[in-house]
């Protein structure tokens, strides 16, 4: 892979940015076209991108596939627990009204919170989903 | 674009073709204003869906065995279904019709309310996360689902293998 | 004589058979796959096209402007996208498995495979 020199340096140069834009379309989803199912998916893009060029060894380093299983979960868990976070503090499930001390501050808050929620689950799972494929791939490379 | 698809059979044109068409239904969605729609499509259909395809054929083969005949029972099917479904358009409003019922059902009341309730401009990411927020978190849901099935079939089948091959 | 504001339901029409063709008439697993996203892609396009409302910008609030377009499917597709390509994720990982259990991945050879067992 050493010879790839053009591909290693302007990946190096693409990733901090990809990494950036798809925060940036994180939490400038409220007023911009963005969320957290693209965010997800561009964060993710950025870790695939760099094991496609640096290897997977070199991306399980920096971001260990039980780190990733864990945070498929937390996602989920975040988006679930605000909707019962809002229930104890006597709204319906889901109801952002009440996480804060007036409704539209609740509102953002929640949205906030739920977004990064799902951003959190879809970057995990697609990275998971790589990892599987990768991995596998290079098992059976391994017994021919 | 699509017809090629059916036609070739080496399966690498196919996955690169379909993230070119993937790319190309993205500039039709900004076309029809819908700017986090093709925000995802681009995102998505050009680039994960093309990785996941290509590491697919790694894994399998690329070339697909040329058919052995057009299927005639299948395109008639196909050519009648699709006759019936344009018949059935024809009934259809006009595309950017101000009065089709799709758009004064529920929208005018997002669209004029949300801005007061939620306080955040972009309507979509309002709808998306506290209107329908039980649709979100089913669609979370799937997503979860989907990503622990592909570890039970591809990753857990990793390990086992694993352990036989140390016995 | 037909209103050419029908023709965008008819591109959509026209990909999902061409999507339906693949899936049916095809026997490698891998392009029915390509053929249920081609499916997938002109249902997102015809949900999308009743979206649209001649005159008006994205449902992004600004003062500069009064009509917006309909943003409920906008919301509905959004979701499916990531959603679809979970579910085509999941579909190809079936793929990758069927290819280790039965070494091939057209349909007939399977099939062919299964009888004589």
């Amino acid at each position: 892979m050493s010879h790839h020199l053009v591909l290693r340096i302007v990946a190096k140069l693409l990733i901090p940015l990809i990494l950036l834009f798809a925060l940036y379309v994180q939490f400038h989803g409220d007023f911009g076209p963005g969320g957290g199912f693209q965010a997800g998916v561009i964060f993710a893009a950025g870790f695939i991108l760099y094991g496609l060029i640096f290897g997977l060894d070199k991306l399980k380093q920096v971001l260990p596939p039980l780190v990733v299983e864990i945070l498929v979960a937390a996602g989920v868990l975040l988006f679930a627990g605000v909707g019962v976070a809002s229930m104890l503090l006597g709204s319906t499930y889901l109801d952002y009204d009440v996480l804060a001390h007036d409704p539209v501050h609740g509102q953002h808050l929640g949205i906030l919170l739920i977004e990064f929620g799902v951003g959190t689950t879809v970057a995990a799972v697609m990275i998971t989903i790589f990892y599987n494929y990768a991995g596998r791939g290079r098992l059976e490379d391994g017994e021919q | 674009m699509a017809i090629a698809i059916v036609r070739l059979h080496n399966l690498f044109a196919v996955v690169i073709l379909s993230g070119v068409y993937s790319l190309l239904s993205a500039g039709i969605f900004v076309e029809l204003d819908a700017v986090d729609v093709a925000f995802t499509e681009a995102a998505v259909g050009a680039g994960i869906t093309t990785i996941l395809m290509l590491g697919t054929l790694a894994l399998t083969t690329d070339t697909e065995r040329p058919a052995a005949r057009t299927h005639w029972v299948a395109l008639l099917v196909v050519v009648a279904t699709g006759v019936l479904l344009i018949y059935g358009s024809l009934d259809l409003p006009l595309l950017g019709d101000p009065n089709a019922p799709a758009i004064l059902h529920v929208a005018p009341r997002y669209i004029q309310d949300s801005g007061q309730e939620v306080g955040i401009p972009n309507i979509v990411t309002s709808v998306l996360a506290s209107y329908r927020g039980y649709d979100t978190l089913g669609e979370v849901t799937v997503i979860f689902t989907a990503g622990v099935g592909v570890m039970a079939l591809l990753g857990l089948g990793r390990r086992h293998k694993g352990k036989e091959d140390r016995s | 004589m037909i209103d050419p504001g029908l023709y965008n339901y008819w591109i959509a029409m026209i990909l999902m058979m061409t999507g339906f063709y693949i899936v049916i008439a095809r026997g490698n697993l891998v392009k029915k796959i390509v053929g249920l996203t081609i499916f997938q892609t002109s249902v997102f396009i015809l949900y999308i096209s009743f979206s649209k409302v001649d005159g008006a910008t994205a449902p992004i609030l600004d003062d500069r402007f009064t009509t917006y377009g309909n943003p409920l499917p906008h919301v509905l597709i959004l979701t499916a996208i990531v959603v679809g390509v979970a579910t085509s994720a999941l579909g190809l990982a079936l793929v990758v498995r069927i290819r280790e259990a039965y070494g091939t991945v057209e349909e007939d050879e399977i099939l062919e495979q299964d009888s004589n067992e």
